[in-house]
């Protein structure tokens, strides 16, 4: 399965579009840990990855994945791990750390029915939040939602690139559908993709300062054995990296980490809006779900039903632009999720009670249909005319 | 102890009709460890993995007895805390019963990512018996290495290719790690050997304080053989030395069975797929050293259990 260098039809699964998106980005480590339905992406990263000089590593559980990938990354190597719920509330404390040490790294998440063991092979949108405020603290937070397995692919790389410029964690926020499913898809060629690398310092080693920010608050980022003192600690720490035992070098370092995602917010922040200008009711809906809206549009619009869509590519940061922008010309939004209602808190402060939102929600392990969207849809009509 | 034939009379803590794969020894095993527990009431506790999900499908249940799956890395640490609620209120007086508390693994549940809670538990010095029952990878996800996974098998995650053998690392030596921690009893059992597992069950359940047992349990999709064929591929593990019988009782090392003539490793290998690419002109150097690192840690074991080679 290797990256083609130029475009080639083929017939892929989300999981593997990772594997192909992921090579593509630089993404030369990863370590995981087998968990349904995200272990294809490990599997195929053990085969490809040693073929091109990258490392694959199975570790023990998730907890030491997640050292692994954060080791692997301060050593230079772009790195990656991916895992489902269970594992995913495992790796949680690590994210904190790489958020607070600021070291790139992708963690995919194909989602899975929770809480626990759940049920493993069926589908849910339920880590939402977690992918938020899984960890403890106030910490940014970047998660990409893909629909398609091309978009698996391109989001992948993304999320590689956002990870690499920010030096934050960066979360690729699957779904079961679109891990397992197949799709013919057209992955772009080689000098087509745009990669990002982690900024390097330049000044000599004597005056380094490991986490004094650069002009977008980044800090350049050495690599272990680059010859530059580094020291990396999860303690609170000034400039110097050391731990200094203050709360105000807290306060000056948990702001920057939120201000570097914040200021880049306009660009990071995706949804992609379908026929949502004219819509009477928008639905909202991300991942496999946003499939099924679209269908639900189309079919609706067919039967004299005004539908639109909006659908967030990223649920963090939320893109609120994309709701505010519909908010004053539809009568409704249905936010559609496979939870009990986890989005559509976003959707509700976006559209600051101009226009009503009410949510459809399934956690039968099934996915939400074009014909649940039309019924609520028909029921919303009657109620706010 | 009674023979298997009239132990089969009895009504067991573990039923027929759980829906494990054909030619899966687990099952054989959790069966030979309820026969040997007979009647006393039992709790037992069940880590993630093939004999959790197929023998507890809803509306069924092949369990007789008090139950708790609760996550991948943990039987071990939610058995002790019911063993220890169950210490308290017997002091109190509130339960009189005589309890038995049994944790059952698979290999990654329990070499892997329930190390630490075993552990745990085993130093804590809880009245449990843990047993993991070793198909040497994830077999539930779809056949992933593991730490006990045997040198130079093929699995997903240490595919066997042009340039690689399959795994590259010797298994774990959990049984001598779960020794190291001087509880009162540790062993290894195969369920080919099944008066030997027996008895070994018994002993363990009868001592004061925790115990392990380590059982050979062949998989038939994970290591590729003809469904027939399990129990004796199990026997031939023993008889190869890959897979000694062996206790620790009270820290004294004493080898179970001793095999009249210890059968070359390759007998065992050539009739499971994950090592057929070890069966070209290429692996006889690989097939080497696997027969070089079985005699070694033979060896090593005859040494500890002082006997001669």
């Amino acid at each position: 399965m290797p990256v083609p260098t130029e475009r080639k039809a083929q017939l892929l699964s989300g999981n593997e579009a990772c594997v192909q998106g992921a090579i593509a980005a630089g993404v030369r480590f990863f370590a995981g840990y087998p968990i349904t339905p995200s272990t294809e992406i490990a599997e195929g990263l053990a085969v490809e990855l040693p073929k091109i000089g990258g490392k694959f590593i199975q570790m023990e559980d998730e907890i030491a994945s997640m050292g692994a990938v954060i080791g692997a990354s301060l050593a230079g190597l772009k790195s990656m791990t991916a895992t489902s719920g269970p594992g995913f509330s495992l790796k949680q404390e690590n994210i904190g750390f790489a958020a607070l040490t600021e070291i790139p790294c992708v963690i995919v998440n194909v989602q899975r029915y929770g809480p626990s063991t759940g049920l493993p092979t069926s589908p849910a949108q339920g880590d939402i939040m977690q992918a938020r405020w899984g960890t403890h603290g106030d910490h940014p937070a970047i998660a990409l939602m893909p629909a398609s397995v091309r978009e698996a692919f391109d989001l992948t790389v993304q999320a590689v690139n956002l990870s690499e410029e920010l030096r934050t964690p960066v979360i690729l926020l699957m779904d079961e559908v679109v891990g397992h499913m197949r799709e013919r898809v057209e992955l772009p060629a080689t000098d087509e993709i745009t990669v990002v690398n982690r900024v390097k310092p330049t000044e000599d080693p004597e005056h380094f300062l490991p986490y004094k920010p650069g002009p977008n608050l980044v800090p350049p980022m050495p690599a272990f054995g680059d010859g530059y003192r580094f020291h990396v600690t999860g303690l609170v720490h000034n400039e110097t990296g050391f731990p200094s035992g203050k709360g105000k070098d807290g306060n000056i370092l948990v702001r920057r980490l939120l201000a570097k995602i914040e200021q880049r917010q306009p660009s990071i922040a995706q949804a992609e809006l379908y026929q949502a200008d004219d819509a009477d009711i928008v639905i909202v809906a991300a991942g496999s779900v946003a499939r099924s809206a679209r269908a639900a549009v189309k079919e609706a619009r067919a039967q004299g039903l005004k539908l639109g869509l909006v659908r967030p590519i990223t649920a963090w940061p939320f893109p609120a632009e994309a709701i505010n922008s519909v908010a004053t010309t539809a009568k409704a939004m249905i936010v559609a999720e496979m939870n009990l209602g986890q989005m559509i808190i976003e959707v509700e402060r976006a559209a600051c009670g101009r226009v009503p939102v009410i949510g459809l929600n399934r956690i039968d392990a099934e996915l939400i249909t074009p014909q649940d969207i039309i019924a609520r849809a028909q029921e919303v009509t009657k109620n706010v005319r | 102890m009674p023979n298997l034939k009239e132990l089969m009379q009895h009504e067991s803590f573990f039923s027929p009709g759980h829906r494990m794969c054909a030619g899966c020894v687990a099952p054989l095993v959790v069966r030979q460890v309820a026969l040997a527990v007979g009647d006393t009431p039992v709790v037992v506790a069940n880590a993630t993995g093939c004999l959790e999900v197929a023998s507890t499908i809803f509306p069924y249940t092949a369990w007789r007895c008090s139950f708790i799956h609760n996550a991948f890395a943990n039987a071990a640490a939610t058995l002790s805390g019911v063993e220890t609620a169950y210490r308290a209120l017997k002091k109190q007086g509130k339960i009189n019963k005589e309890i038995k508390f049994i944790a059952f693994g698979g290999d990654g549940g329990t070499y892997d990512i329930g190390l630490q809670s075993l552990s745990g538990a085993m130093e804590r010095g809880h009245n449990m018996l843990y047993i993991c029952y070793d198909n040497g990878a994830y077999m539930n996800t779809g056949i992933q290495r593991s730490s006990a996974t045997p040198l130079f098998a093929d699995t997903t995650t240490s595919p066997a290719g042009q340039v690689s053998s399959g795994k590259s690392q010797w298994r774990k030596d959990l049984t001598a790690i779960m020794a190291a921690h001087n509880i009162p009893y540790a062993a290894q059992v195969a369920p080919s050997h099944f008066m030997d597992l027996m008895t070994k069950v018994q002993k363990a359940l009868s001592v004061d304080g925790p115990s392990f047992i380590n059982a050979m349990a062949h998989c038939p999709r994970g290591w590729r053989y003809d469904t027939r064929e399990g129990v004796e591929l199990t026997r031939l593990s023993v008889e190869t030395c890959y897979w000694p019988l062996y206790e620790v009782d009270h820290g004294k090392w004493k080898l179970s069975y001793k095999p009249k003539e210890k059968k070359p490793i390759e007998t065992w290998i050539r009739k499971q797929g994950r090592f057929r690419h070890l069966f070209t002109d290429k692996g006889q150097t690989e097939i080497k050293w696997l027969q070089q690192r079985v005699d070694e840690e033979w060896s090593k074991l005859l040494e500890r259990c002082k006997e001669v080679g």
